[in-house]
């Protein structure tokens, strides 16, 4: 616990930082963190909030789902094959910087209003950085665990599940961890612009109410969720980093 | 040129015949997607009589301002924090954690604070870019030879020299790692607060041609964004390979 203390400390800090802004600001600019804590705490009791982040686990679910077994396939496939990965990295390192928001018109046209709409820009966000991280790892895999598979006459599956794998496993849950931000951030924006429900639907909605504090209680439920989430899989990270 | 970029040119120019032939046969219908050519010259007769020149030039001036900042502050930041090791360690494990937040929920409390304009979409966009100017410039730091810093002490050159003569030099490949996603990131952060909220730029020009049903000028913004992505892109990972190559010696 000794090493938690100075971040502990450091959290306090922030936190007093956001008060004194709360004081330099007004509270009709920046609610205070005790005013968002229970305005939160409050809409913790409203069925509203639950519904909405019901809505929004959903489609986060179906893709991440999605961005994961697409980005390890594809990584696997192109990490696999030498040519093909040299000839699709720069297209993908594109992709990934492209403002994904500008093609929200694109995805709408296709996709409609709605849960589909959502998940498509959820997988468009999360899907590059898994596959980017997956092929990268199956290219600097010691040549030799292939060599093996190769002399056990493993066949292709039986060497993908044994060996492949397994000794890519800790850039995978890299990947995934990075992942997982940008496809909340996805489903997150993809509710904002086409949909009726969500948090991300509640938050584009107060903006539009100009409802500061409800803006803040969502801001503060998704940072803490999403931090937590983002914690678990640093340590998992860094257990398998030691392995 | 090699053969990976013969196949890529192929691969991305037999996508876009695809698009365009599916477009002409109406297998797309034109009111879901006008075929790349058509967008291309629509871009072209846009930029031409200049309709969009206001809000191209919106955005462009924020993008840029907002990786400036973005760069210059986060190396400083980055430097400092450098020098504080028991700061550092209490930091990282936030800023491991810094994107995994959704920064653009945040937005409407600029628009409060720095009002609709300028002020809030830089604020957004250096928020989201910062961090990984940071990131990056701790890991050049760390990645210094000590033999340098000692020639530094040795030279007994202050804090400043320091930094400027042998900390940025030594760590330049790294830090432009961290260049490259903080412009992509302010990309990012500026068209996508225009879309949100804004009264100009592209973003809010793609959203508002939306609105109207204007799929012409939407998809030639769209491709504008695109192509400027690709070229900036191009740039700087053309600038990058010239650094690495210049470590390997």
């Amino acid at each position: 616990m000794q090493r938690f203390l100075p971040t502990f400390l450091l959290v306090i800090a922030l936190i007093a930082a956001w008060q004194l802004l709360h004081l330099a600001i007004g509270a009709g600019a920046l609610t205070s963190p005790w005013m968002t804590l229970t305005h939160l705490i409050s809409m913790m009791g409203t069925v509203e909030l639950w519904a909405n982040v019901g809505e929004t686990a959903k489609a986060f679910a179906y893709a991440m789902s999605l961005a994961l077994v697409g980005g390890i396939v594809l990584g696997v496939l192109l990490g696999v094959n030498r040519l093909a990965g040299a000839v699709a990295e720069p297209i993908l390192l594109n992709l990934y910087a492209i403002p994904k928001v500008t093609l929200y018109p694109l995805v709408l046209l296709c996709f409609g209003l709605g849960l589909s709409s959502k998940v498509a820009f959820g997988v468009m966000h999360g899907m590059i950085p898994i596959l980017l991280f997956t092929m990268n790892a199956i290219r600097q895999m010691r040549p030799v665990y292939l060599r093996t598979a190769g002399t056990l006459r493993l066949t292709p599956v039986q060497s993908l599940f044994h060996v492949l794998l397994p000794a890519i496993l800790p850039e995978i849950v890299a990947g995934v961890r990075l992942g997982f931000a940008l496809t909340l951030l996805g489903v997150l924006i993809g509710e904002m612009f086409a949909s009726q429900r969500g948090l991300g639907y509640m938050a584009v909605n107060a903006m539009g109410l100009g409802d500061i504090p409800t803006i803040m209680a969502v801001a503060l439920l998704l940072t803490v969720i999403a931090v937590t989430c983002n914690s678990l899989m640093l340590m998992l990270d860094k257990k398998l980093q030691h392995r | 040129m090699n053969i990976e970029s013969v196949l890529r040119s192929l691969l991305v120019a037999a996508f876009i015949g695809l698009i365009e032939w599916l477009c002409r046969t109406h297998v797309i219908p034109p009111m879901v997607l006008i075929p790349p050519s058509q967008m291309l010259m629509h871009l072209l007769s846009l930029v031409s009589t200049g309709q969009y020149s206001q809000d191209i030039l919106f955005s462009f001036g924020n993008i840029v301002v907002s990786a400036f900042v973005a760069i210059i502050s986060g190396f400083f930041i980055g430097l400092a924090v450098h020098s504080m090791p028991r700061f550092r360690a209490a930091l990282e494990p936030l800023l491991a954690s810094y994107y995994a937040v959704p920064t653009f929920i945040f937005y409407p409390v600029f628009i409060v604070v720095f009002g609709v304009g300028h002020g809030s979409i830089i604020a957004i966009a250096v928020l989201l870019a910062i961090v990984a100017m940071i990131t990056a410039t701790l890991t050049g730091l760390d990645r210094i030879p000590n033999v340098l810093r000692k020639s530094a002490a040795v030279m007994r050159m202050s804090r400043l020299q320091t930094a400027w003569r042998i900390q940025l030099p030594a760590a330049l490949p790294y830090l432009f790692g961290g260049v490259k996603l903080a412009v992509a990131y302010s990309f990012i952060g500026v068209i996508a607060s225009e879309f949100i909220l804004s009264g100009s730029g592209i973003g809010y020009a793609i959203a508002f041609a939306y609105n109207n049903f204007e799929s012409d000028n939407m998809y030639a913004l769209m491709l504008l964004v695109l192509i400027s992505v690709t070229l900036i892109n191009a740039a700087l990972n053309f600038f990058d390979r010239r650094l690495q190559a210049r470590r390997q010696r």
